[in-house]
């Protein structure tokens, strides 16, 4: 359990938001042309680092908007958090 | 058996107050090769050397624990055993480990505890009633004991359930697998470790896996804090770090690993003898033998290697278990902590072949593993030392991400994960 600053609204607690995964699993720009292998790497493979993670989150009892948060998923520490859209900060 | 237990050598080291009794398993240093190295020293490992050592004689194989035996998962768990699970795949997988339960105490000569009795699934709305009916139907044509009992039947069987029509998720049933139980988890895991050392199997303690060495497509060994350690096949049996060894080999699971709590109460008088799991508000509560509730809450929903756990989920199972068994409202809590378990999308295990030869996972098994420990070693053991699935843990391969063909228990199992 930690505090969140959401983009939109500020340090709020993580209870408010939900967590959408990993971030930057760009979907295909063709589905029809993939393999299967390549199917099951973007549907269900997963890096899942112990350590700095990038991820989706989503204020879903506040703003209601996604954003994206870089957290050691160690220690729970959160280095930084950005809008959707926006490049990953180097962190 | 060397140092067999018995009412006899109890009775002989009661003479010397207790203070003879031999070491249950060595603490050797790490030897250059092995044959087999497991990397994870929780129940599941340990079972898998076991089995290895026991059912297809390779008994040159290491045990590598990062901390001390047991002492992840194995004794982090609810100690729930069951096998009542929805579809065929599953079945067959938790009902072979049941059985081996049911003589594990006498084949291990250590008295892991287990006592059958009974777990018993709520039902909160009419999906749950039709869900666990039909769940029911499935677990007997599969030979699974399993019965539905109307909510008099559940207040009869386990009276201090409030079963009135008039709180937020009444009780309109529930199944009761009467075979289901708990075991004691820290004895299963030095049950294993004991008689697997007795096959002369090594069990190194403090030593952590640092990198996977390969040759192209085949292992050739394990770095680890006591050194790099040669070998040919390696069993992976990591539960929530799976991902962080598979990272090591250069691959990517379909999992994410996150926190799993419980909690237990300060010890009071027998008064629950079953196990109570409920679906619909994720609560699960049984009596340990020392009189502590112990109880389960659900998972984190973020990918975290804290083994703490959030507050409100364990808010959200007290207040379910709380309005349940109001009995409980001035029990005190004593301890919470949190497991790391490691969840795939179709919430079923993985016990599975890679496409690096003599590499092998068995992970997964995400919130509910302790139950199929005896199983999982088995099978696991029978994949390693013939390259090939056996039958029951076939459709627990990691190719099922790709073909397809799942084996879906998320909401089809007893509780959800």
């Amino acid at each position: 359990m930690f505090l969140i600053n959401c983009p939109y609204c500020g340090e709020r607690d993580q209870s408010e938001f939900t967590c959408g995964g990993e971030a930057h699993i760009v979907r295909p720009k063709q589905p029809t042309e993939l393999s299967d292998d390549q199917w099951a790497e973007y549907l269900f493979m997963r890096k899942n680092i112990k350590g700095v993670q990038f991820e989706r989150w989503n204020h879903a009892h506040g703003c209601r908007k996604w954003f994206n948060m870089v957290r050691d998923t160690s220690n729970d520490k959160i280095h930084a958090v950005y809008k959707m859209g926006e490049k990953p900060p180097v962190v | 058996m060397k140092n067999k237990y018995s009412i006899f050598s109890l009775i002989k080291n009661a003479f010397s107050q207790h203070e003879n009794w031999k070491q249950a398993w060595g603490d050797p240093e790490p030897k250059k090769e092995y044959e087999a190295i497991i990397i994870g020293g929780g129940g599941h490992g340990l079972a898998t050397a076991y089995y290895l050592a026991k059912k297809h004689n390779i008994r040159n194989i290491a045990v590598l624990e990062k901390g001390w035996i047991g002492g992840g998962n194995t004794g982090r768990n609810t100690t729930i055993i069951r096998s009542n699970y929805l579809w065929d795949a599953s079945a067959g997988l938790y009902d072979h480990a049941l059985k081996i339960w049911e003589n594990l105490s006498q084949e291990l000569n250590y008295n892991i505890m287990f006592s059958q009795r009974g777990v018993m699934n709520l039902a909160h709305n009419l999906q749950d009633v039709r869900d666990l009916k039909r769940r029911t139907h499935s677990n007997r044509l599969n030979g699974i004991d399993a019965v539905w009992l109307n909510t008099d039947q559940v207040k009869e069987f386990c009276p201090i359930i409030n079963t009135s029509p008039d709180i937020r998720y009444p009780v309109l049933g529930g199944t009761l697998q009467r075979r289901a139980g708990t075991a004691r988890h820290d004895a299963v895991a030095w049950g294993y470790a004991r008689g697997a050392n007795e096959m002369g199997v090594d069990i190194i303690q403090n030593c952590e896996v640092k990198g996977i060495k390969r040759n192209g497509d085949q292992v050739e060994g394990v770095e680890t804090s006591k050194g790099f350690i040669k070998t040919k096949k390696i069993g992976v049996v990591a539960a929530g770090h799976s991902s962080v060894i598979a990272n090591m080999a250069g691959l990517k699971l379909p999992l994410e690993s996150k926190p799993l709590q419980a909690l237990v109460s300060e010890p009071v008088k027998p008064i629950i003898d079953t196990v109570v799991m409920s679906n619909a508000v994720h609560a699960y509560v049984s009596q340990s033998d020392k009189g502590e509730l112990v109880i389960g809450a659900g998972t984190d929903a973020y990918v975290s290697y804290t083994q703490r756990g959030s507050h409100d989920v364990v808010e959200g199972t007290l207040k379910a278990i709380l309005e349940l068994y109001p009995i409980f409202s001035r029990m005190k809590m004593l301890r919470q902590w949190g497991g790391i378990v490691d969840i795939c999308p179709d919430a079923s295990p993985i016990i599975s072949k890679t496409n690096i030869k003599g590499l092998y996972f068995n992970c997964g098994w995400g919130t509910g593993g302790f139950k199929a420990t005896p199983g999982s070693g088995d099978l696991f053991a029978h994949t390693i030392a013939n390259d090939e699935p056996h039958k029951l843990n076939a459709a627990f391969n990691l190719n099922r991400f790709v073909s397809g063909d799942l084996v879906d228990e998320h909401g089809a199992a007893a509780v959800a994960h």
